[in-house]
């Protein structure tokens, strides 16, 4: 009998690996899976843990470190779960020019984070975006997939609120 | 002028303008149809060159002359590229044309594709963009389904798949070889060139990179004739200057009534933009600066906003270019400190860290900056400020890539445009320490602040 294996149980389920597989195909190196890896696995656990970087460079025939690499540029990915809801206040320019950097400290007050954390109750992860490309609505949060227009700070308790329900919807 | 018509935003306000039936019925795929029917490759390229059709990603290049780049007779596969990250702070027609107009995109793609003879597109679109990526991902679907796309488009011998890739939250990846490096899935650091991307691209194929409004231009350019496009926008001055031709898609944001998308001819004055579609300054105000075209192209004092923007004119008056044609208005009651804050934060951020002049320049302009904002600047601080800006970017030749420039942009323009301003606030705010020499407090600021 051949040694059990000492890992523990894969990060990655059978649907992920079929997901990330699937985009095989569409490009001429598997390297380039690499940024469609990694959002699957992020969609899936809202992080991607260090775990499923082996896991990931074997599907894709790379060195852990080279998608380590790649997931380090991007500060995107993120080691431990982020919230049910990840939503970025914009502070650039046009955002800023309208109150965005008010709304921001006025969100993260009300939720009781700083940007980048998350809330205690796991739902919310509040972040600072840069131009999420919403200046003509500005000042622009995006949340998800959803996109809060035109925000004051007098809205915050309502916007909060909105993002707790947002998150319980996804839960 | 008066009898402008838009093109590129023709379709937006219509009901499901973002479906295969209702483009078709405003005469979509009409120019697909008509280059599939009695055109080469080669009479595309040649059409669009002739049409001067400069990109509209920023750097402004001739779009038929950069298709001609491309190999001759090579075996392929040729790649093009997308781009569709659109970060520029203060732009977004790209994600008003991919949300509200993908097939229309996607009918500049497909010719596109055609006359540089690529067989696989690749649409790199920012992660802040879901709306856009799944208007495009449906429109691309309804094309498969159609016979627009895959083996053999309507009946012809050309086959062509386009596929959406997603970003990660990173601006440098609109740089296109940072574009290419991010799509091989590496770390998006841009490459130093040549060689260009239409010699060696994505995976060392050749490839062309274009923007989403740059494609969007293309259909109506062979429908309408190379003509047409020439009868608007700016002609060219002399030989260095390629013209400003067509119609170009405006934004506005910042301190104006109604911010939004305007699609004008080349070449409209920035008050113009201001007032007649911005509806001016906003809270009856008076107007103080604006960005001429994205944050990286510097700043227009009030006096400038008579400028066209145009391929040429901001450049005359110190501002790196036309860049995306988004405008954001500050008012009189703006402060210009928060103004370069805000831009060295978001270079510093946005730094890809390869190059060090860059990655230092931004990083410690930004802290420059925070220190001033915060009452601990000093009157030299302007002048190593200045000195970081004259140092960093290809144009000194001390970069890889144009993210350097745009950072270095809104520090010369800023300083040297409103010098007093800086000056007062620096002795308002450090009555005592304005003219140390010494940065004593610097870095435990910087500490605090971060
Ligand atoms: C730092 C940096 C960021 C850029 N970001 C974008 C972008 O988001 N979208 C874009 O189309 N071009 C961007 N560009 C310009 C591209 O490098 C390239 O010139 C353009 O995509 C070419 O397409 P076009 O000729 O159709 O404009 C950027 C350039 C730099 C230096
Ligand atoms: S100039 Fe800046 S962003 Fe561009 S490659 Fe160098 S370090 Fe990266
Ligand atoms: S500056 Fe906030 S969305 Fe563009």
């Amino acid at each position: 009998m051949p040694a059990p294996p000492t890992t523990a149980t894969p990060v990655l389920t059978p649907a992920m690996r079929a997901e990330i597989e699937a985009f095989i195909p569409r490009y001429p190196t598997k390297q380039a899976v690499t940024l469609p890896a990694l959002h699957v696995v992020n969609e899936h656990l809202r992080c991607v843990p260090m775990e499923a970087i082996p896991e990931i460079a074997s599907i894709l025939e790379l060195a852990p470190a080279q998608v380590y690499d790649t997931l380090s540029f991007y500060g995107f990915f993120k080691p431990s779960p982020c919230g049910k809801v990840r939503a970025w206040v914009c502070r650039s320019i046009s955002c800023a020019l309208r109150g965005g950097e008010e709304v921001l400290s006025a969100l993260s007050d009300k939720l009781g984070v700083k940007a980048g954390q998350t809330t205690a109750d796991g739902k919310v992860t509040l972040e600072f975006g840069e131009c999420l490309g919403l200046c003509d609505f500005s000042p622009a949060m995006l949340a998800g997939t959803k996109v809060y227009k035109n925000m004051s700070v007098e809205q915050v308790d309502e916007v909060a609120a909105l993002l707790k329900e947002q998150a319980d919807q996804h839960g | 002028m008066a009898e402008f018509e838009p093109v590129l935003l023709a379709n937006i306000h219509k009901t499901d303008s973002h479906t295969l039936p209702v483009y078709q019925a405003a005469g979509g795929y009409a120019a697909l149809k008509k280059v599939l029917a009695g055109m080469s490759p080669v009479d595309v390229v040649e059409l669009v060159k002739a049409s001067g059709l400069r990109g509209r990603g920023g750097a402004g290049f001739p779009c038929g002359l950069k298709w001609s780049f491309l190999p001759k007779d090579h075996p392929g596969p040729i790649y093009m590229c997308v781009n569709a990250d659109e970060s520029e702070p203060a732009t977004f027609n790209n994600r008003i044309l991919m949300e509200l107009d993908p097939h229309h995109v996607i009918e500049g793609i497909i010719i596109g594709c055609f006359a540089t003879r690529a067989s696989t597109a690749y649409v790199y679109v920012r992660y802040e963009y879901p709306t856009a990526f799944q208007r495009l991902q449906q429109a691309i679907d309804e094309c498969y389904a159609s016979g627009f796309l895959g083996k053999n488009i309507q009946g012809s011998p050309f086959s062509l798949d386009i596929f959406m890739h997603r970003g990660a939250a990173a601006y440098i990846c609109g740089e296109e070889t940072g574009l290419i490096e991010s799509l091989e899935g590496k770390r998006a650091w841009p490459r130093i060139k040549p060689p260009f991307p239409a010699i060696e691209g994505a995976f060392r194929k050749p490839t062309v990179v274009n923007n989403i409004e740059t494609m969007a231009n293309v259909p109506h350019i062979v429908n309408r004739g190379a003509d047409w496009f020439k009868s608007m926008g700016i002609p060219s001055t002399g030989p260095k200057d390629p013209g400003s031709y067509g119609p170009k898609l405006y934004c506005i944001s910042g301190h104006v009534n109604k911010p939004g998308c305007y699609e004008m001819p080349l070449g409209i004055t920035c008050r113009e933009l201001i007032d007649r579609y911005g509806g001016g300054v906003w809270k009856g105000r008076k107007g103080k600066a604006a960005i001429p075209g994205g944050l990286s192209m510097g700043l227009f004092t009030e006096k400038e906003f008579d400028t066209p923007l145009d391929f040429a004119v901001p450049g005359k008056v110190g501002c790196l270019g036309l860049g995306t044609a988004a405008v954001t208005v500050m008012d009189e009651t703006y402060s210009m400190i928060d103004y370069l804050h805000n831009a060295c934060r978001f270079f510093a951020h946005e730094s890809c860290g390869q190059c060090t002049p860059c990655r230092e320049g931004t990083s410690w302009s930004e802290r420059i900056l925070t220190r001033i904002k915060h009452g601990k600047g000093r009157l030299k601080d302007l002048d190593i400020l200045l000195s970081i800006a004259g140092a960093i970017g290809i144009i000194p030749g001390t970069t890889i890539c144009g993210l350097a420039d745009g950072a270095a942009w809104p520090i010369k323009n800023a300083i040297n445009k409103f010098r007093g301003e800086f000056e007062d606030h620096i002795k308002r705010t450090n009555p005592t320490g304005y003219a140390q020499e010494e940065p004593a407090e610097a870095l435990q600021l910087v500490e605090l602040v971060h």
